[in-house]
């Protein structure tokens, strides 16, 4: 009995410890969002939020009862939004969002609401199956994911097979939209390998350049070996490729070592903010000084670099999209989203924005009405609407080819002053 | 419990065959119910798609059950088996898909292939540790698969119109090929795709119901009890003239070929991406065995079946999905340790077993 008891209490407080688990878990998203303004304004700013929340939620209330004779039209996203990649998921979930609050306050599409469904993969292929599974049981009608590369790879061969459409705001890699059903927003790696050669060979930035990439990851590993193959075709040599891996990302002294003997004019750095912040800083410390050229990875490394952010003056960058844009659209886009989740827009979330309003534009080229149409008619009517729609996005003008690649324009973006300024 | 003595005098085969068939039956009308409401689209495509990798994993669970449960020995590695066998499976099945048409003919060879090739590392990893035991076995077998993912992540192979080209640790260049007919099989860490889906739900029970017989027969035979004999008492074991040597690679290469095998199921199902059989796969499976009660391998398989479909099923949860998950571990370890919660167990179970028998 005693025993029993003992077992009892222990159930009881295990309940207890997950209830307050919960509880604390609601309590640190709000002092968060708080966090986000200076000390100063923090009650005012979290004041704001708040109030801006309820604003769009009002209106997003309204808009759905405006249009609720037109139906709701469900688009299903996959990312990680838990897990070492849940920044890029999250980014992906939030831009999604911001675009179909600001589509459903204009009045839906051809008298269509949107919604969004977004499932976690945690940055896992079968995990990323199972997500697609499960908004097909809620009903998805296009698919705007994944957010990463090889999930993306895993869940096109399912979708394929459904004929459902898909457009991923950020799978890179050249796989991702192998079958026609499939088209991405981003570059594909190849593209931004062979691009950077390109920018580099055009703007004669230099004859011998050095690259440090992340062996570990598609994107990384796939701009390199593009930009390899782009470089040695036109004359450019490099002279040092360095790599890591994620298990071992933290310390680059020994790369940086064999980059300083080599002795390039560049350093071709096609890898993520975080990892090219310590580059920059480990740079520093042993009193290199380097050109340092990236792809849409980087941006995001001003603020990773925090209070050393003037190591990253004169850093060049290939990329569609930066936060601190001067256009109109960028501005009122960051502006926005600020304001809805109190965090800096990176490239993910303006790729999923920018994949929300190409599936708007396509789904009014192909005349959609009916949010109940069955997602393989869909897919053949968006299938030929997406070769001939023209999207102004924060991404640059966008059109695509029936073979899923997105042409844009990458821009040539260098940081002074603490932010990005277009090169001329 | 007075039952059950007379039983046991009566002759011990009986008993042991009636459990072994409860077993079977609970396998066989799990996936028979399952697949019955596939078909009558009671279930959704999330639960179908749940079929084939559950089916993957109760092989993996049963087969690292004798290792754990059985011989006693703790293994953090058994994910590396499972990437072999995948990854081995997978490269045969792409590069020959055009020489064999037929997957009747491939798909078998590309589980033998991998499953042999499984049990062989089963050998070579089994040989230098039969010295050790407890954490340094399982520091050893922690070790052993981490090496194994990072040799796939560092194998490059790619196929064109003048034959295989292999490189290690670097890419393969370019240059050297011709690239209007080149297409990767390997490429490094990056994900493997265009594997045939030759796995279906009906092979894939096939193999658990295969993994299942094997394993309970062994376990039941002449070899297993010597084996809980090195378990229970290494010392006293050796001196009644087992061989401790042969009765634990025999352990370690069964249950790294049933790894293989379910690595070979799992690749021709999905894609392929080295970091899935990390450390932490090793570990859920692990977990699988330990909660299912270490050295049950009825239990290792409904553990299976709960854990690894709790996560998607409770994806209604949203955030707290992985919460309800731990909260759900923490009530399945407390039961397992409950005294009345087995005596119910058995009397349930036994009384099953009479309808099925009468």
């Amino acid at each position: 009995m005693n025993k029993q008891m003992k077992k009892l209490f222990s159930v009881t407080l295990a309940g207890v410890l997950a209830a307050s688990c919960l509880a604390s878990c609601g309590g640190d998203s709000k002092e968060t969002t708080a966090a986000a303004g200076t000390e100063a304004a923090e009650t005012e700013a979290a004041g704001e939020t708040t109030a801006a929340a309820g604003e769009t939620e009002a209106a997003g209330e309204s808009t759905e009862a405006a249009a609720a004779e037109g139906g709701t039209f469900l688009i299903g996203g996959i990312g990680p939004v838990t897990g070492g990649a849940a920044v890029y998921g999250n980014a992906v979930k939030n831009g999604a969002e911001l675009a179909i609050q600001e589509i459903n306050a204009a009045g839906g599409v051809n008298g269509m609401t949107l919604a969004l469904d977004f499932q976690d993969d945690e940055n896992n292929t079968e995990k990323a199956v199972n997500a697609y599974n499960t908004l097909k049981d809620h009903n998805i009608k296009v698919l705007m994911g994944t957010v990463t590369s090889d999930p993306c790879i895993a869940v096109a061969e399912r979708t394929y097979e459904d004929n459902m459409f898909q457009l991923t705001p950020s799978g890179s890699s050249v796989p991702c939209t192998q079958y026609e059903n499939a088209f991405r927003i981003c570059f594909n790696d190849p593209a931004q390998g062979g691009a950077s050669a390109q920018y580099i060979s055009t703007m004669g930035l230099a004859s011998k350049v050095a690259v440090i990439y992340d062996s570990s990851t598609s994107y990384s590993a796939g701009i390199y070996q593009n930009f390899a193959q782009e470089a040695a075709s036109l004359g450019i040599e490099v002279v040092a490729a360095e790599a890591f891996t994620a298990d071992s990302n933290t310390d680059f002294s020994v790369q940086l070592q064999k980059i300083q003997e080599a002795d390039p004019d560049l350093v071709f750095l096609p890898i993520y903010y975080e990892e090219a912040a310590l580059i920059l800083k480990q740079a520093d410390t042993m009193g290199m000084d380097m050109t340092f050229f990236g792809c849409d990875g980087l941006d995001g490394v001003i603020g990773q670099l925090g209070a050393d952010a003037d190591l990253a003056e004169g850093v060049m960058l290939l990329t569609p999209f930066v936060a601190d844009a001067s256009d109109a659209k960028t501005q009122a886009f960051t502006k926005a989203y600020q304001e809805a989740y109190g965090d800096t827009p990176n490239q993910f979330a303006a790729d999923a924005y920018d994949a929300i309003y190409t599936i708007k534009a396509a789904l009014e080229q192909a005349g959609v009405t009916d949010p109940e149409i069955d997602p393989s008619e869909l897919c053949e009517l968006l299938k030929p609407a997406m070769t001939q729609i023209t999207v102004e996005g924060l991404t640059g003008t966008m059109t695509w080819t029936a073979d899923g690649e997105c042409n844009k324009e990458p821009k040539g973006m260098i940081i002074e002053n603490g932010s990005y300024t277009a090169i001329e | 419990m007075e039952k059950n003595k007379t039983k046991r005098v009566s002759g011990l085969a009986r008993p042991a065959f009636r459990s072994k068939l409860i077993t079977y039956v609970l396998a066989a009308g799990f996936f028979g119910v399952s697949a019955l409401l596939v078909q009558a689209e009671v279930a959704g495509s999330l639960y179908e798609g749940l079929l084939i990798p559950m089916c993957c994993y109760i092989m993996m669970a049963v087969s690292l059950n004798l290792t754990v449960g059985i011989l006693g020995e703790l293994s953090l590695g058994h994910a590396g088996f499972m990437c072999v066998g995948a990854y081995v499976g997978a490269v045969f099945s792409i590069v020959t898909r055009t020489a064999i048409p037929s997957a009747w003919i491939r798909f078998p060879l590309a589980l033998l292939l991998g499953g042999l090739t499984a049990a062989l590392f089963g050998v070579v990893i089994g040989i230098p540790i039969l010295r050790l035991r407890g954490d340094y076995l399982a520091i050893v077998t922690l070790a052993f698969g981490e090496i194994i993912r990072k040799l796939v992540e560092n194998l490059y192979i790619a196929v064109d119109a003048n034959g295989l080209h292999f490189s290690f640790a670097k890419a393969i260049d370019p240059l050297s090929m011709d690239l209007a007919t080149k297409k990767d099989i390997l490429n490094g860490p990056m994900a493997v795709s265009g594997i045939p889906r030759d796995t279906t739900l009906l092979l894939a029970v096939l193999f658990v119901m295969l993994t299942l017989f094997v394993v309970m027969n062994l376990i039941d035979s002449r070899s297993g009890r010597a084996i809980m004999a090195i378990r229970d008492n290494r010392i006293a074991a050796e001196a009644t003239g087992i061989s401790i040597t042969k009765h634990k690679l025999i352990v370690f290469t069964v249950s790294a070929f049933f790894a293989g095998l379910a690595g070979v199921l799992y690749a021709h199902s999905s894609t392929l991406k080295s970091t899935q059989f990390d450390y932490n796969l090793s570990i859920q499976i692990l977990v699988f065995v330990v909660l299912g009660g270490i050295g049950s391998t009825r239990g290792a398989m409904i553990a299976t079946v709960i854990l690894y479909a709790l996560p998607e099923l409770l994806r209604f949860l949203q955030d707290y999905r992985m919460l309800v998950y731990a909260i759900v571990l923490i009530v399945m370890m407390l039961l397992n340790n409950n005294a009345r919660f087995h005596q119910l167990k058995q009397t349930l179970f036994q009384r099953k077993a009479k309808e099925e028998t009468t």
